[in-house]
């Protein structure tokens, strides 16, 4: 089923980052809920010790140390805000901390261990309008705020996780879908000539399973599971100066370039960080290589990398292209132009080889244009602002520790209810009350992989076995 | 020569009979219209009623006052509770009937019923103004007028039989089909489908060797479908298992080519979970063999029904088949089996009452809104009967949630996801199946029914009593303790571990191995107080289930009635989705299509996403 929890959950204690993603020099953590101050103060270990340390004032700042079991997270500045007298107008704690992705990371996390739940997307400010804070007339940018921010949370948890995990996910809900059918088979169709699954085999799978959330589980706790920065692909013909407009990039920046080695499958990207936000570079790999894939326009691949990028890059040599290729191209990527979720920017390259501009690239300017000579480094900064810019005014998110602890919290409770379902099984329960447990899972594991429906496993079961007398 | 009606009930199946008996019994003035007195709630396929999560159904229209329970306790021949194995949520009760007698009890309840009147006739139009139905026109070209229509024409509108590459018209072998009302529903505005559904071949029992398969009994000590009832029947008929062969097959694959399905001239989609043998030969190629269930029509008729031989090859074809099946060497047939194809409309153009969204006081139940089985149709059957009462009084509609029936689930998955083929009932689709239990089913829908006037008081007091009784027996076991020296030899033969100190008895009920009549060997207080109470089965039953599957049950409430709050959130059927622009397309899309009644509904709608949830949220909350 398709339920937000926001909908209906009005009393759980919500947590998240309030701050843009990026490495600012602070960032802000939110809690909003009837538990946020016991949450935060699970955590907290104020400087100055009042006599009853309990006594926090609304609206006031405490300094301290965010820390577990004498662990130091971070030094941090706790403010509460006793309800109604806050954003939500619930009881709310913000936390100050310093800008770094790991603290910002581990903050969420112990809350989360505290009790709290990650906000969906949205959810503050539809807690503030439903608690009355804010005007009637503002339902509608409410529900603006709410769509525009689940769909770019949902691209993001598609886009974001590297090649290799999304497999492991993949296999996971497939023998989670497989272990429901078994498990139904037996209940729903006890009277049918089929063989069911003995408790042995299902333990197996069971294990299976297990083994494999748990080293999920693991993965993102190290962090090294999802993608960080925002996607930009970089497309164009042969010898239109990709790559040397990414090394022109990377100059004019002065830019940190990191190479991750993905840990499967993906080779090297490179991420830089300019003003502030961190950009990934799609496939740069394969860009440094050769030149060797757009031979043909609209193969696989590059539909591939645009599909993935919130920011396409497409660059044409100016001093060659032709009014053909640039219509082609109106032709070829409408769908992405049209996309009011993805930025499609022309670079018009190699301006150090014209004299001026040519009259047919006017007919372009319904694209967003940038004159730039990658060889001679000019103009690039006039890119660096434009890509930055497009992150500033629009809501694209890089939000890499939000999406990391909801999958990370989903992937945990999915876990949860599996061991459950093995207790019960020892236990030696019957099937279908292990099934609720069984399917508990299933929603869990659903907010990543996408819901597995009853018409899902009904479908594997009579693909699988034949039914009916 | 007709007065007017309250309601007509055009069909007189599962469906229409319970639909007809429902509003009747409110106080409606009823008209049943069927083309065939004779046939009136005929079994079309397997004498049987019940089975996994159709049992749970027809208890539940039995708690309802519907009488499907009732004429299946008259008539059956067999009783068997399926997946007693399992948890309570699936012990399922599944019938044998005689197939006559059957028929004929449901006929012989109508007639008893007041306010009912019957009309043998084939409806071919409805009258229609302004959007709103005010009648029927039949084929003796009577206008009947009412104030409602409920048309339950099951697989009777354009039903086309085929046989081989033999087809012809017809509702039901030796039944006319219904022409006209499609061509003009479809006038109006409706969308219509074709589904297919097949039956097997019908073999004389004379002629069965029986030694040669593998007899099925019913249960040691039948139960009933009916609450009311306490009668339990005192001779029993057997089924037989038999198998199909690979030579069986190979007989069989010879008809593939005159097979209408394998040829296309079948075009509606056939139920994937019952599919013909030549279906399950095609698709299953490594299975060897299929299991056969052989089932008497009845205690006086040497019938027999071959379930899971369904088929429309050409009838020689599964005559030569059938004789390659042991026990059947020497079979003669009564009639083969066939393929039904008929039309159905997209149940999605319903509210959840069951009325057309399209035309006011239509009301569409049974196989006509894209459903198989006789328990699914009389259960749409009956709601469709009390919603056309209810609005006819302009009272509120009345609607089952899922967490608190299967007909609830059945008839929100239908308007709210539709069909793409028949549609049956499993109990993996409700969510809370703990809850839905076939032991509770009054418990849960009596009260609701007696208020409506539905219900009788006799059943309203068992149900009070029932509860009263078992609620007493819970807080006794809750109370009394079992110790030690009266506890632990009864513990080690049940292979548990013993005792170190009094422990309730209750608590000792948890454990999977000790069950109620164990508690008894422990507890002398416990044999004196249910000796002196005199308590039922079923009390004690109940009683039991609740103690020992208490933390599941309350697990289960505690989700239904977090999401409870959204069934209660109400959505206005005019609402204009295109306007919220928030929302994504798709979603605008089949809301407003489907026009869900509540948030819940709506979140069960697919492609609406949470996010849309969320802002449909604050919409109505303005």
């Amino acid at each position: 089923m398709n339920l937000p929890r926001s909908a209906f959950n009005k009393t759980d204690t919500i947590c998240a980052i309030a701050t843009p993603p990026g490495t600012g020099a602070i960032s802000v953590i939110r809690l909003s809920g009837t538990d946020s101050l016991s949450m935060a103060q699970k955590y907290f270990n104020p400087k100055f010790k009042k006599a009853d340390s309990e006594l926090f004032e609304s609206h006031k700042m405490y300094f301290g140390r965010f820390e577990k079991e004498q662990q130091i997270i971070d030094e941090v500045l706790l403010t509460y805000f006793k309800s109604p007298n806050s954003y939500t107008g619930e009881e709310s704690v913000e936390i100050s901390c310093h800008g770094s992705e790991f603290i910002q990371q581990k903050i969420i996390e112990l809350l989360l261990e505290a009790g709290a739940r990650l906000a969906d997307p949205g959810e503050f400010t539809m807690r503030a309008f439903l608690n009355g804070k804010l005007d009637l007339s503002q339902a509608e940018a409410v529900a603006d705020l709410i769509a525009s921010q689940s769909k770019s949370a949902h691209r993001l948890a598609l886009n974001q996780m590297r090649g290799g995990f999304s497999e492991k996910i993949k296999e996971l809900r497939d023998q989670l879908l497989q272990f429901t059918a078994l498990i139904e088979l037996e209940l729903d169709f006890s009277e049918e000539d089929v063989e069911f699954a003995d408790r042995t085999a299902l333990h197996e799978l069971l294990n299976q399973l297990k083994s494999e959330l748990s080293y999920l589980i693991a993965s993102f706790k190290v962090g090294n599971v999802l993608k960080t920065g925002i996607p930009v692909a970089i497309i164009g013909k042969p010898n239109a100066g990709k790559s040397t407009l990414l090394n022109a990039i990377l100059n004019e920046e002065k830019a940190i370039v990191s190479e991750i080695p993905g840990t499967t499958r993906d080779a090297i990207e490179d991420t830089i960080i300019m003003d502030g936000y961190r950009f990934r570079f799609i496939d740069t790999a394969g860009l440094r290589q050769s030149e060797d894939m757009v031979e043909n326009m609209g193969i696989g691949r590059t539909y591939d990398k645009m599909e993935q990028a919130t920011i396409i890059l497409y660059i044409c040599d100016i001093s060659q292209a032709g009014k053909n290729e640039l219509e082609e191209v109106l032709k070829e990527f409408k769908q992405y132009i049209e996309d009011e979720d993805k930025h499609f920017i022309l670079v018009a390259n190699k301006i150090d080889q014209l004299n001026e501009i040519p009259a047919h690239l006017k007919e372009m300017l319904e694209l967003e244009t940038v004159f730039v000579s990658a060889k001679r480094k000019e103009n690039i900064h006039l890119l660096a602002e434009t890509l930055v810019n497009k992150v500033k005014s629009k809501s694209i998110s890089s939000d890499i520790i939000i999406s990391n602890s909801r999958h990370y919290d989903a992937l945990i409770n999915a876990l949860d209810s599996l061991i459950m379902v093995e207790k019960a099984f020892i236990d030696n329960i019957p099937t279908d009350l292990v099934a609720i447990d069984i399917r508990q899972a299933l929603h869990h594991l659903g907010t990543i992989t996408g819901e597995i429906t009853t018409d899902e496993v009904l479908g594997s079961i009579f693909s699988k076995f034949c039914i009916g007398k | 020569m007709f007065e007017k009606y309250d309601v007509i009930v055009v069909g007189a199946g599962h469906s229409g009979s319970e639909a007809a008996a429902s509003a009747a019994n409110l106080g409606s003035k009823v008209l049943l219209i069927t083309m065939n007195m004779n046939t009136i709630a005929q079994m079309s396929c397997n004498p049987a009623m019940g089975g996994i999560a159709k049992g749970q159904i027809v208890r539940e229209i039995d708690a309802l006052g519907g009488y499907s329970g009732l004429v299946t306790d008259k008539t059956m021949i067999q009783f068997r509770m399926l997946n007693k194995s399992k948890g309570p949520a699936m012990w399922s009760p599944r019938a044998q009937s005689d197939r006559v007698l059957f028929s004929t009890e449901w006929r012989r309840m109508l007639e008893n019923t007041p306010n009912l009147d019957f009309w043998q006739d084939m409806v071919t139009n409805i009258i229609v103004e302004d959007n709103k139905v005010l009648g029927v026109c039949t084929a003796m070209g009577k206008d009947i007028l009412s104030k409602t229509v409920i048309l339950t024409n099951g697989t009777f509108l354009n039903g086309k039989i085929h046989i081989g590459s033999k087809n012809f018209g017809g509702g039901r072998i030796g039944d006319p089909a219904s022409y006209g009302l499609t061509e003009q529903l479809k006038d109006l505005g409706f969308e219509a489908e074709r589904l297919k559904t097949g039956t097997p071949v019908r073999v004389d029992g004379r002629t069965i060797n029986f030694a040669k398969m593998e007899e099925q009994k019913g249960d040691e000590s039948p139960g009933n479908f009916s609450f009311l009832n306490e009668s339990r029947l005192t001779k029993q008929r057997s089924c037989y298992i038999t198998y199909t062969s690979p030579i069986v097959h190979d007989v069989l694959k010879l008809g593939f080519d005159d097979s209408p399905m394998f040829a296309g001239r079948i075009e509606g989609t056939g139920p994937r979970y019952c599919p013909s043998i030549e279906d399950k030969i095609d698709r299953f190629s490594d299975k060897t063999r299929h299991q056969l269930f052989v089932e008497p029509e009845g205690w006086d008729t040497v019938e027999y029904y071959v379930n899971g031989f369904s088929s429309s090859l050409p009838d020689d074809i599964q005559f030569k088949a059938l004789r390659k099946i042991d026990g059947f060497e020497n079979a003669k047939i009564f009639r083969p089996g066939y393929a039904i194809e008929y039309d159905y409309f997209p149940p999605t153009q319903l509210k959840l009452t069951l009325e057309t969204k399209k035309i006011e006081n239509l009301y569409f139940a049974g196989q006509i809104n894209g459903t198989t089985g006789y328990e699914e149709a009389a259960a749409q059957g009956i709601m469709a009967g009390i919603n056309a009462h209810l609005k006819i009084k302009e009272k509120d509609p009345f609607i089952l949630q899922r967490h608190e029936s299967y007909i609830g689930v059945l008839i929100d998955d239908l308007v709210t996801k539709g069909v793409d083929e028949p549609y049956r009932m499993f109990t993996s689709r409700a969510e809370y199946r703990i809850l839905l239990r076939q032991d509770n089913a009054d418990i849960r829908l009596t009260p609701k029914s007696y208020e409506l006037g539905l219900a009788s008081k006799e059943r309203y007091d068992r149900v009070i009593e029932k509860k009263m009784q078992s609620d007493e027996l819970i807080k006794f076991l809750s109370k009394e303790s079992a110790s030690p020296e009266l506890a632990d030899q009864v513990l080690i033969e049940q292979g548990t571990s013993v005792l170190r100190q009094k422990i309730k008895l209750a608590m000792l009920l948890l454990r999977p191995q000790i069950s109620l009549d164990h508690l008894i060997k422990m507890s002398p207080e416990l044999k004196k107080y249910l000796d002196e109470k005199n308590l039922s089965e079923e009390v004690k039953e109940q009683a039991e289930i609740l103690i020992k599957y208490e933390g599941y049950i309350s697990k289960e409430k505690e989700l239904a009635d977090k999401l409870g709050n959204l069934e209660s959130l109400p959505l206005k059927p005019d609402f204009d989705y295109h306007r919220l622009k928030s929302l994504s397309t798709e979603a605008r899309e089949k809301l407003s299509n489907i026009k869900p009644a509540t948030i819940g509904q709506a979140s069960r709608i697919s492609g609406v996403s949470p996010s849309d949830i969320n802002v449909l949220v604050v919409f109505i909350t303005r």
